[in-house]
C-alpha cells in the first residue's frame, strides 16, 4: 500500500509545474494547458482524501470540478479564436491592453 | 516492494515527465498529446485510490474530450510552433519564474510532509469498504446529497454553450451589431459570409 502523503506530494509537484508552466509559457494555449494541469492535481488531492478518510463526497467534488474546467475550457478557447482572429497572435505578451 | 508500489511510482514518473515535456514543448500539439499521457498516468492513480468511476471519467471526458478540443483549436488557428514567439520585453527573467515555481512546490511538499494528518501517523491507507468509489456510490450522493450543486452545474454548462457561441462567432469587423435589431444583425452575417 503507498502512504497517502505520497500522492499528495505527487499532487503538489505538478501543482508546481503547472505553476512554472503559466509563469514560463508565451503560448496562451499552452498557457491554459497547465491551468487544467494545476485543477488535476487539486481533484488528486481530494481523491486522495476521500479515499483515506473513506468519504466518496470528495469524488463528486471531483466530478463538479471536471464539469466546471470543461465549461470553462469551451469558454477560454473561444476566446483565444476570437483574440486570435482580431490580433493573428497567440502570444501572449501582445495581450497586455489591459495592463494599465 | 509490492505491486502496489510499482504501480505507483511508475505512473507517477509518467505523470510528472508528460507535465514538464507539456511545458517544455514548442510545438503545442506535442504539448497537447504529452498532457494527455500525463492525464491518463494520474487517472492510474485515481484507480489506485479506488476512484474507478472518476478514472475512467478523467481519460474519457479530459483526455478524450477535451484534449481533442485543444487540439481542434491548435489546427484551427493552424500553429506550428514557430508561431510569433519572439523576444518581448518581460517583467520577470526566466530564471524568477523557474525559482517562484520551483519554491512554490517544496514549500507545498513541506508543508505536506510536515502535516500532522492521521491517516499519515499509520502511513499506509486500510483497505476501501466495498463499493468505495463505485458509479453506484458516486450517483447515490451526487442525486441526493449534492442534487443542487449538480443542477447548478447543468445550468453553468448550458451559459457555458451559450457564451462559447457568442463569443466564437464571427462577425463583419466593425459591424455596429448593438444598435441593430436581432434579424438584420443575422443578414448582415449571411451578406458578410456569402
Amino acid at each position: 500500500m503507498v502512504p497517502i502523503s505520497a500522492y499528495l506530494i505527487l499532487a503538489a509537484v505538478l501543482f508546481g509545474i503547472g505553476t512554472v508552466g503559466v509563469l514560463i509559457s508565451r503560448n496562451v494555449i499552452v498557457m491554459f494547458m497547465s491551468i487544467e494541469l494545476m485543477l488535476n492535481a487539486a481533484n488528486m488531492v481530494l481523491i486522495a482524501f476521500s479515499r483515506a478518510l473513506s468519504i466518496a463526497d470528495g469524488h463528486v467534488i471531483v466530478f463538479l470540478v471536471l464539469t466546471v474546467a470543461a465549461a470553462e475550457a469551451a469558454v477560454g478557447l473561444g476566446l483565444i479564436i476570437m483574440i486570435y482572429r482580431n490580433r493573428a497572435t497567440i502570444n501572449i505578451d501582445r495581450f497586455s491592453l489591459l495592463k494599465w | 516492494m509490492n505491486l502496489d508500489t510499482v504501480i505507483f511510482i511508475v505512473s507517477a514518473v509518467v505523470a510528472v515527465f508528460g507535465a514538464t515535456m507539456m511545458i517544455a514543448q514548442r510545438n503545442p500539439v506535442a504539448s497537447v498529446l504529452y498532457l494527455i499521457l500525463s492525464l491518463v498516468a494520474q487517472a492510474v492513480c485515481y484507480v489506485q485510490l479506488s476512484a474507478l468511476f472518476l478514472g475512467a471519467i478523467l481519460v474519457v471526458v479530459y483526455a478524450g474530450a477535451i484534449m481533442v478540443l485543444f487540439l481542434f483549436v491548435i489546427m484551427l488557428l493552424n500553429l506550428r510552433g514557430s508561431e510569433d514567439l519572439g523576444q518581448p520585453p518581460k517583467a520577470l527573467s526566466r530564471f524568477t519564474k523557474y525559482t517562484i515555481g520551483i519554491l512554490m512546490t517544496l514549500e507545498l511538499v513541506f508543508i505536506i510532509k510536515g502535516a500532522p494528518l492521521k491517516a499519515m501517523a499509520t502511513g499506509l491507507i486500510g483497505k476501501a469498504p466495498d463499493g468505495f468509489g463505485s458509479v453506484e456510490q458516486v450517483a447515490r450522493l451526487m442525486f441526493t446529497d449534492y442534487l443542487y450543486p449538480f443542477e447548478l452545474t447543468g445550468v453553468l454548462l448550458l451559459i457555458a454553450v451559450v457564451g462559447a457561441v457568442v463569443v466564437a462567432k464571427s462577425r463583419k469587423p466593425g459591424d455596429p451589431e448593438e444598435t441593430q435589431t436581432e434579424e438584420t444583425a443575422g443578414t448582415n452575417t449571411n451578406e458578410a459570409g456569402s
